[in-house]
């Protein structure tokens, strides 16, 4: 009995009595007045210097615009703020949570949203969500899971393959291609260890460019279906297993370190999630400045990246204004510079008002980023279960091959 | 007067509460899930699923063996390096050298280090490309494996690089106490060349007392997850990454399945513990044969030999790295075989300098309280034990070094539930507390013997002059001991700079620290951004160190004896 007074003491000390009720995201006015001060610890991964530093930038800016403060917390892995959030919630710290906002999409916002984990549905009632190109971009179901406004889109990815120009001559627009050229070139191409994300998106890719009927892919895949359907990945992949870079004996553990191994002369080739993340390696010294970039011939995979607020947040309100402020036009177009990040964006570019259009005509998108009409229209991501069987049935394959 | 001798008994409790409260706790914290009790998942035990689940998982033998296998033999290889270099050339003027060489050395922080070691010894570091392509031929990096092996290789050389420095420091210690020099001569003068004289007379003096660091040693090596992550294997990796890799796992059910791996861990350590145990005594059995027989070995210039080139190559091994971090946080386009940069910039420090900034207040606001907190406790515990004639049985410095010798792995996650539990806040404070487990066995460690060796007649002749034991303490005890104090002080912040687990998990991942930044950054690999944290690190445990010297003999400029204390 004491120790469960002692709990709610310290409790309601650490909960700021205004976050008792929360506001409701339509009465926008109202958010902006409760945002006011607030402080909104942002999760989300930390590997990467260039978003660090957009970030801090974001931070910047609507902290002199709404008076939000927002600290970064560094993640090395995503699901380690699923973990917290849930850590929290089975101890009942149902206010005050650690967490106001987390970079999220695919299998982690499946869990959460399944688990109850978050706040919502507000991100369609964001003022900036009328520009979001609903239409032409797939931001209303992330992983085929439906999004029902739990998370706010922020940026646009698709996957490429970079090349050094210097090591291959032309684009390798294929499945077939790339196992020709590797079994040529032994020990040139590999990627990210899965269940990296990056390393499970090359598997995916690759099963959706093998496989003559995508439509399955959609629904979840079912103890009858599986096999059949990803035998063709597992073929391709034992014949290209042995020409990889060690001989599949070792892999990159990130798809930073894989761009680290191709400006080391390691690698020629390798998978990347972001059209501009070339150009943006050169500028920054990178990758040689003979790195170019293609997409397959029967298109790639493309997703957005979100962001989604705890059930438990302490500043749900500063929480949505910096999610408004990630869609406006100003925070796009910087997102999509090369040398800030080189993200896709998420805007209807043609719909925006003309001084905003300006913004986004006026981006140089780098020396080896491809134009919006040579990326082509993304494909659709598979059920995040195909993803979750196949990075499993990779790792009893290959993960722990020795 | 009073309340001191009311309240300095009560100092080695609190210190033993703050010692082994978060240990136990901990343990307790994990032992939940690891038999299926975790309610927030919807899970309730006690059931024993997340074993099966464990040992279904098909890499599980071979990481245990790897785990095994890279934890033993790199804590006997240091053993064994330090013991050559030791027995080749103590008390010699090269071997001040190496000592001066490598006490700085021990500070620069794990990750940093093995990032070094990694860029020196890759198929595209710095040693293929001092060779390539004028004598190898190379224009490209040969397709070698190297760093991630199967074996285990490079990762037992990453820690053999950081192990060695810390053993050699300890066992220097040590021969303050044992004063080898002696009965080295002896046995010299019976004939005995160097090494073997060494290693039958005085080795086992030191071993006697170095004993737990070894052992400390040996468990850090079995469960480490920064170094296992850039040097070990992956495919599979060793048991402490995976464990950590399931914590971070979205499906929650394998967070039971990491508690179920955190016990087997610890099961690991003991199991390991226990076959050092044997392997000491049946060492010992047969060494006393060998030396019944009574070889002399007077003829051992190439064992001395060796020895002086395993120092150097530790040495260089971690000088190169470190200088290869200081030119990657320079470098513009540097790409193989160039030896160096294309060109300097600043950008890379430019770049970061707000967050590490920050990084660095937090970093040393943290390792000040811990520090502070830690060395009035200790010192405390010395007096009053010093006062109440209690002494510091074999028994209670295992108690000391228990923090050390159970994984982290095994306890973090679970204190962290259990804090929760408590509706404690996570944060700076309970950091601050889960530092000050690991900073105070070396606070103690660093001041034991010391505080031993002051000469009491000291304090009989200030009591005889009428000063109370409170003005021995304050004005006599502690004033001499100014030197060796510092020192514990910087060895205490260079602990707490380094640790990472605590910090992040205990912290709520809101505490970031210089080294929280620079494991964070490493994850991505980005060699710049690593280089500058790492520099910082490194820069942030050496400065006290740097402080403890010099203070000293500004303060002592007239009092020569005790400048060193």
């Amino acid at each position: 009995m004491k120790t469960h007074w002692l709990k709610i003491a310290v409790l309601g000390a650490l909960v700021p009595l205004t976050s008792w009720a929360d506001t409701d995201p339509k009465n926008w006015d109202l958010v902006l007045e409760k945002a006011q001060g607030q402080t909104v610890y942002w999760n989300a991964w930390g590997g990467s210097p260039t978003t660090n530093a957009f970030i801090e930038w974001a931070g910047d800016r609507v902290k002199e615009e709404f008076g939000v403060t927002v600290e970064h917390v560094k993640l090395t892995d995503t699901a380690d703020a699923v973990t917290r959030v849930l850590s929290e919630k089975e101890v009942d710290k149902d206010q005050g949570g650690a967490i106001d906002l987390i970079w999220i999409n695919g299998a982690n916002f499946a869990s959460m949203k399944d688990a109850e984990l978050l706040f919502g549905p507000w991100a369609e009632d964001l003022p900036g969500w009328r520009h979001v190109d609903v239409v032409g971009k797939s931001v209303q179901s992330d992983f085929t899971v439906p999004v029902e406004g739990f998370e706010s889109p922020w940026a646009m990815a698709q996957v490429v393959f970079m090349y050094d120009t210097a090591d291959i001559a032309d684009p390798l627009p294929s499945a077939n291609a790339i196992l020709d050229w590797a079994k040529a070139h032994p020990g040139r191409y590999t990627y990210p260890q899965p269940p990296d994300f990056l390393g499970t998106t090359f598997l995916k890719q690759m099963l959706v460019e093998l496989i003559d009927n995508s439509e399955e892919l959609a629904l979840p895949a079912t103890d009858d279906n599986y096999d059949a359907v990803t035998a063709p990945l597992w073929d391709y992949l034992a014949e290209l297993t042995p020409v990889l870079w060690r001989e599949g004996r070792a892999y990159p553990p990130s798809g930073t370190r894989q761009i680290q191994l191709m400006n080391d002369g390691e690698l020629d080739l390798a998978i990347s999630f972001s059209p501009g993340a070339a150009s943006t390696a050169i500028a920054n010294y990178e990758l040689p400045d003979t790195v170019r970039t293609f997409v397959l011939d029967k298109g790639t995979i493309g997703n957005a990246s979100y962001v989604a607020i705890p059930y438990n947040s302490s500043a749900k309100e500063g929480a949505m204004v910096l999610a408004n402020f990630l869609l406006s036009a100003e925070a796009q177009a910087n997102a999509q510079d090369p040398n800030v990040l080189g993200y896709g964006t998420v805007l209807d570019v043609a719909g925006l008002p003309e001084e905003d259009k300006k913004r986004f005509d006026s981006l140089d998108l780098g020396i080896a980023t491809l134009s919006p009409a040579e990326l082509g229209r993304a494909q659709a991501e598979p059920h995040p279960s195909w993803m979750t069987r196949i990075a499993d049935d990779w790792q009893k394959r290959y993960g722990v091959a020795q | 007067m009073q309340t001191q001798h009311t309240f300095l008994p009560f100092l080695p409790a609190l210190t033993l509460l703050a010692l082994l409260g978060p240990v136990v706790g901990g343990l307790y914290g994990t032992l939940l899930p690891a038999f299926g009790h975790l309610p927030a998942a919807g899970l309730s035990g006690p059931s024993l699923d997340p074993f099966r689940g464990l040992l279904a998982w098909p890499g599980f033998l071979p990481s245990v063996r790897l785990s095994m296998v890279t934890g033993i033999g790199a804590a006997f290889l240091s053993l064994s390096v330090v013991a050559l270099i030791l027995a080749g050339w103590s008390g010699t003027r090269a071997f001040r050298w190496v000592e001066r060489l490598l006490s700085p050395l021990l500070s620069v922080p794990h990750a940093a280090a093995a990032f070094g070691l990694a860029f020196l010894i890759a198929p595209s570091g710095w040693v293929v490309r001092l060779f390539s392509p004028w004598l190898t031929g190379w224009e490209r990096p040969p397709d070698v494996l190297i760093l991630q092996d199967p074996l285990g290789l490079s990762l037992i050389a990453g820690l053999v690089v950081k192990e060695v420095p810390f053993l050699l420091l300890m066992s220097i210690s040590a021969m303050g106490q044992v004063g080898g020099a002696k009965q080295l001569a002896v046995a010299q003068s019976l004939g005995y060349g160097r090494v073997a004289g060494w290693l039958a007379v005085v080795f086992p003096a030191i071993y006697v007392r170095i004993r737990l660091p070894v052992l400390v040693v040996l468990a850090w090596s079995m469960s480490v997850v920064d170094v296992a992550v850039i040097l070990g294997p992956s495919t599979p990796s060793t048991l402490s990454v995976q464990i950590v890799r399931w914590m971070s796992d979205p499906d929650l059910t394998f967070r039971l399945q990491a508690a179920a791996a955190a016990l087997v861990q610890l099961g690991l350590v003991i199991v390991a513990l226990l076959v050092w145990t044997a392997a000491e005594w049946s060492l010992v059995q047969l060494s006393k044969r060998y030396f019944h027989m009574g070889r002399r070995h007077a003829r051992d210039r190439v064992l001395r030999g060796v020895g002086a080139g395993l120092a150097g190559t530790v040495s260089l091994a971690l000088i190169l790295g470190l200088l290869g971090l200081v030119l990657w946080s320079f470098a513009g386009f540097w790409s193989f075989p160039d030896l160096l940069p294309q060109q300097f910039t600043l950008r890379s420090w430019q770049r970061h300098s707000a967050g590490s900034f920050d990084a660095l207040t937090e970093t040393a606001l943290i390792a000040g309280c811990v520090v502070t907190l830690g060395i009035v406790l200790t010192l405390g515990c010395l007096e009053a034990e010093e006062r109440h004639n209690l002494r510091l049985t074999s028994k209670g410095m295992w108690l000391l070094y228990l923090p050390l010798l159970v994984p982290q792995t095994a306890f973090i996650p679970g204190l962290q539930t259990l804090l929760l539990n408590f509706g404690l806040e996570t944060g700076r404070g309970a950091v601050i507390l889960a530092h000050l487990v690991f900073v105070l066995p070396y606070l103690r460690l660093s001041l034991q013997d010391p505080w031993m060796q002051w000469d009491r007649r000291q304090a009989v002749s200030s009591a005889a002059l009428g000063a109370s034991p409170r003005r021995i303490f304050w004005r006599v005890r502690l004033p001499m001991l100014l030197a060796p104090i510092l020192t514990a002080i910087a060895v205490g912040v260079a602990v707490s700079v380094g640790q990472y687990l605590p910090t992040l998990l205990i912290g709520g991942g809101r505490v970031e620290t210089l080294t929280t930044e620079a494991v964070a950054l490493a994850s991505g690999g980005d060699r710049r951004a690593i280089g500058v944290f790492g520099l910082l690190q490194t820069a942030a445990a050496l400065l006290p160190f740097a402080i403890a010297l010099v203070v000293p003999a500004v303060i002592w400029r007239n009092r020569k004896g005790l400048r060193h204390g």
